[in-house]
């Protein structure tokens, strides 16, 4: 019984990380751009919601109102700073987008001031519902396991079946060809830019409601969804979402079940006190051993 | 333009190199560390303008002498933290350097400022138990507790209720070991689960949530400051367990926290060496002025802030400004002779205070705005443990 | 050799270097005169970080190898002193030689694992291993765990007493001096030029039958044995150690500073090391002389400043120099 529910919380974790690293993967692939400032857009995307919020007095339409609003924002980052890195290393791409990451953080500060924010789960879904006789479950998490999955299928909609899609997969695997396609690659690449971060929006406002709106909140799970979509492949949105699911339930069962599993082989105390360890290092330790049986991933281009 | 830019650039460059303009010589110089920038900023604001009402307060001046407070900024890391402090005693050459939210900026500071700048220093929030105990030393000085003191008090209060099992979660990193160690350390009853999660990088505690609500504990314990807090709090209310499982707490719900915890908070308990309406003329006072001026309710770490530069001034003005004989001042702080917003205040032998703990019940005033007040005194005069660990009478 | 150097000072770049050396050689007795010990103190975390950034300029500048977990080679120096100093093994002698080898071996190994990857993959998997040494630290309960440790600093009896900040100042600059001496030794030799030759084209180095992947593998482990050695110096400067030296931001900043600095310079990584630490000390009162309360948001111009060094200044300060021959 415990255990379908934790399966479900690592379902739903791992929903919301695919929302994040789906616009990562897509950057990376289709430009091969290593963008750090993606978990600012997450953040702005929280932000965002929470004035609109304030503004429209609807949970719902806030949100709708937001994904919008980050998508015109990753059409100016875009215009103004990343385009001038798609020809250039990894290395200046990192650092770039490093500055851009103090500067949101401290502009987010100077605007919306130290403290954090709240967003209220809407009226509707603050309630819990039981999904087995007797045993409650948030109804909010299953919202965000509904929209969650239907994003993941939008996308492979948009990536299998799509015009842009066509192109996106050209992209991911050989970058001269859509040129030769005679598109109007610098309209793709705005686009493809604006959409990924009005997918970080989304995950920064979905994520909301049950963590806190604060600046820097991007940054702590940048990493993973770095993690996710090195581990799935770059320009892999498969592979994104594979990685993604695996990181939760890994992360679920390391959280949930190590503890006792360790127990049967370990004194408590050792048990107790190595798994949290174990866990905070495990999907590092997952990647690492990813890499080294296939150095581009599980779905990625083989070089 | 250019020529008014250069003409900044210098004097910002002098002002670096510590080339004060002539007036600052006769100040009392206190420096005050914290974090200012980056999410945790929000703690910092709040010891700050408890500290500019401190000065406030003081009209100015300290025996006679202008008030000058240089805030730094950690950044919320020890090396940064480190060097600033280094600033502070070497440059501006500070009589006094406060603040230090953190254990870890506290102790990768502590040699620098106490040792090797022998610069009287004073923690308004951290308490890591080396300094309370071995490393415990004369230049030291505490306006708050010791990680452990508070939850044992909590731990205390929670025997006399007759809570018979619970189930504690922390992060796992350094103070939250300490903190639930802490409540160990003097609760009786059963410990039903124990976890410990990622830090600070975990914003998701459904796991942690699940496993409580299929143990049935009597109450859960939990230990997370700032926006962990906020999460904490909020993910236990949306799954269910507010109306079935009660929340005890240390440091996760407080007047940084609680305009995004909201109604979500509404009769946790937690514990606190101070609380906003302890029945004091000067805690009225603050509380009143710092409500006037800012809108919002003050947090123990602003209280605490507060307690530090008047701790200082007690000091200052006993001796009249004269503070060229440095065992005369730490002669002087160690007497406390000040009036706390916490009420009596006594040091022990390692320069932490000797103080109660105050169970305080998470309220709504008349106005709706979420705060705290004060239901038991949970423990009095609460020593800590290490005090005996530290050599200093 | 010697008409080189000459020759090299007639340049702006040769005497921009050699005044600053000589001002740097000069500092404790120049600080000591204008009454600025402060700026002594700036200088040594200078002087320790153009170390780090000099090692990592090894793989990076000359290598093309975009190392993301440098900082953890700062942990492995700073706790193997510092765990030997709580155990009561205080000599330097044995602390200094054992925290090198121990960063030595464990670049290797995981530079032998990490250099199967390419590009961003490469960039990510340095990051996981220096997340786990970076968690092997903060779970050290016994050393401090999170909130570090407080640690005697290493002794090397009656020779230098590091307690000296004069003294402690010279030998972390003789120790630069070293490092850039070796490191422009070994970009000059036969192994530097398959190592920058990779760099440029992998697949000629591998036709013209160079075990590259071994070269990689040998500059990586100098290079963690360098930045040990780093480690070391911050521990003993602060006479602290915590897990903090080795987050992954520390590692950003390096990678900061030799990019600053202009990457494959034999003296980037010192005047990147200047000016990041110049920014940070004075871009602070700068804002708040142009308008009180400023200064708090400096990294509202710091990030963009980044932006613009990435974008337009690939060569660093090094390159504001004029051309590099060579």
């Amino acid at each position: 019984m415990e255990y379908l529910i934790q399966v479900l919380n690592g379902l739903q974790l791992g929903l919301l990380m695919f929302l994040l690293a789906a616009g990562l993967t897509l950057t990376f692939g289709i430009m091969d751009l290593v963008n750090l400032a993606h978990g600012s857009l997450y953040m702005m995307g929280a932000y965002f919601a929470w004035t609109l919020i304030g503004w429209t007095d609807s949970f719902v339409l806030g949100a709708l109102l937001a994904i919008p609003a980050t998508f015109l924002l990753g059409v100016v980052v875009e215009v103004v700073v990343a385009r001038r890195l798609y020809a250039r290393d990894h290395l200046a791409q990192v650092l770039a987008t490093f500055g851009l990451i103090l500067f949101f953080n401290e502009l987010v500060r100077a605007i919306w001031g130290p403290d954090g924010k709240s967003i209220a789960v809407p009226a509707f879904l603050d309630h819990t519902v039981e999904i087995l006789p007797g045993i409650p479950y948030p109804a909010y998490r299953f919202a965000l396991i509904v929209v969650g999955t239907a994003v993941a299928l939008l996308l492979a909609w948009l990536v299998a079946r799509t015009r842009l899609g066509m192109l996106i997969r050209a992209g991911a695997s050989n970058r001269r060809m859509i040129g030769a396609l005679g598109v109007n690659i610098e309209l793709l690449f705005t686009l493809v830019f604006g959409l990924g971060a009005a997918f970080a929006g989304l995950a920064g406002l979905m994520a909301a409601p049950i963590a806190s709106v604060k600046i820097g909140m991007g940054d702590d799970i940048l990493i993973v969804a770095f993690v996710i979509i090195v581990i799935g492949g770059i320009g892999s949105i498969k592979g994104a979402f594979v990685a993604a699911l695996m990181v939760g339930q890994i992360d679920i069962v390391g959280r949930a079940f190590l503890p006792d599993f360790l127990k049967t082989f370990l004194d408590p105390a050792s048990a107790s006190a190595a798994a949290p360890a174990i866990s905070q290092v495990l999907i590092y330790v997952v990647m690492a051993a990813v890499l080294v049986w296939r150095p581009t991933g599980l779905f990625g281009q083989r070089s | 333009m250019t020529g008014k830019l250069f003409g900044g650039a210098t004097v910002a460059a002098m002002l670096a190199l510590g080339l004060q303009p002539a007036f600052a010589q006769q100040a009392v110089k206190i420096g005050f560390v914290s974090t200012f920038s980056g999410p945790q900023a929000a703690i910092g604001e709040d010891m700050r303008r408890s500290v500019d009402l401190a000065v406030e307060h003081l009209g100015g001046k300290m025996g006679g002498k202008p008030i000058q407070i240089i805030y730094e900024d950690d950044q919320f890391k020890p090396d940064v933290g480190k060097q600033r402090s280094e600033k502070l005693v070497e440059q501006d050459k500070a009589n006094f350097i406060a603040g230090y939210i953190w254990s870890n900026v506290l102790l990768a500071s502590l040699k620098t400022v106490a040792d090797e700048g022998d610069t009287i220093m004073i923690s308004a929030n951290a308490g890591p138990s080396q300094i309370a105990g071995e490393l415990c030393n004369k230049n030291f000085f505490s306006t708050s507790w010791q990680n452990d003191q508070t939850p044992m008090a909590m731990g205390e209060y929670l025997n006399q209720k007759g809570v018979k099992n619970l189930y504690l979660v922390g992060p796992n990193y350094a103070a939250g070991k300490d903190m639930l160690a802490g409540l160990k350390r003097t609760y009786k009853g059963k410990i039903v689960g124990e976890d410990y999660t990622k830090w600070p990088d975990q914003l998701d505690f459904s796991a942690e949530l699940t496993k409580i609500g299929a143990a049935k504990p009597d109450g859960i314990f939990i230990f997370y400051p700032g926006a962990h807090g906020v999460q904490f709090v909020k993910q236990w209310a949306q799954a269910g367990l507010n109306k079935t499982v009660p929340l005890y707490q240390v440091f996760s719900i407080d007047a940084i926290t609680l305009p995004q915890q909201g109604d979500l908070a509404l009769g946790t308990l937690g514990a606190q060496e101070w609380v906003n309406d302890l029945p004091n003329d000067q805690n009225k006072r603050y509380v009143e002025d710092f409500k006037k001026k800012y809108n919002v309710y003050p947090s123990y770490y602003g209280a605490q802030s507060y307690d530090a530069i008047m701790l200082i001034a007690s000091a200052v003005e006993a001796l009249k400004g004269d503070l060229s004989n440095k065992d005369k001042v730490r002669a002087e702080m160690k007497k406390a002779n000040f009036k706390s917003l916490r009420g009596d205040f006594k040091f022990g032998n390692n320069n932490f205070p000797v103080e109660n703990f105050y169970i305080q019940e998470t309220v709504k005033d008349p106005q709706g705005l979420m705060t705290v007040k004060t239901i038991a005194t949970a423990v009095t005069a609460a020593k800590d443990p290490f005090a005996d660990k530290c050599p200093m009478k | 050799m010697q008409t080189s150097l000459i020759a090299s000072l007639r340049t702006p770049r040769g005497l921009v270097t050699t005044a600053l050396l000589l001002v740097l050689a000069l500092l404790p007795l120049l600080t000591q005169a204008l009454d600025q010990r402060y700026l002594l103190l700036v200088g040594t975390r200078i002087v320790i970080w153009s170390i780090a950034a000099a090692s990592l300029n090894m793989i990076l500048g000359y290598g093309g190898l975009v190392s993301f977990g440098h900082a953890a080679f700062f942990g492995i120096g700073g706790y193997t002193v510092g765990i030997l100093s709580a155990n009561g093994i205080n000599s330097g002698w044995i602390q200094w030689p054992a925290a090198v080898a121990i960063a030595g071996v464990w670049a290797a190994l995981i530079g032998a694992l990490s250099l199967r990857t390419r590009g961003v993959y490469f960039i990510m998997i340095t990051l996981a291993f220096a997340q786990l040494v970076y968690y092997l630290g903060s779970g050290l309960e016994a050393y401090g765990g999170d909130d570090g440790l407080n640690i005697g600093r290493s002794r090397f009896s009656g020779l230098i007493d590091l307690r000296d900040k004069a003294s402690f100042y010279w030998l972390c600059f003789a120790l630069l001096l070293a490092t850039l001496w070796f490191s422009s030794r070994l970009v000059n030799s036969r192994f530097g030029y398959v190592l920058r030759g990779a760099k440029s084209n992998e697949l000629r180095m591998t036709a013209l039958g160079f075990p590259i992947f071994r070269y990689r593998l040998a500059a990586f482990a100098i290079a963690g044995a360098f930045g040990a050695l780093a480690g070391i110096l911050l521990a003993n400067e602060g006479a602290y150690i915590s897990p903090a030296m080795m987050s992954w931001v520390k590692s950003g900043d390096l990678i900061v500073i030799v990019v600053l600095g202009g990457m494959g310079a034999l003296f980037g990584p010192l005047y990147g090391a200047i000016g990041f630490f110049a920014v940070e000390e004075f871009l602070k009162p700068l804002l708040d002389l142009l308008h009180k309360g400023w200064g708090e948001y400096w990294q509202i111009v710091f990030g963009p400043l980044l932006v613009m060094v990435a974008l337009y200044a690939q060569g660093g300060i090094d390159s504001l120099l004029g051309r590099r021959h060579g």
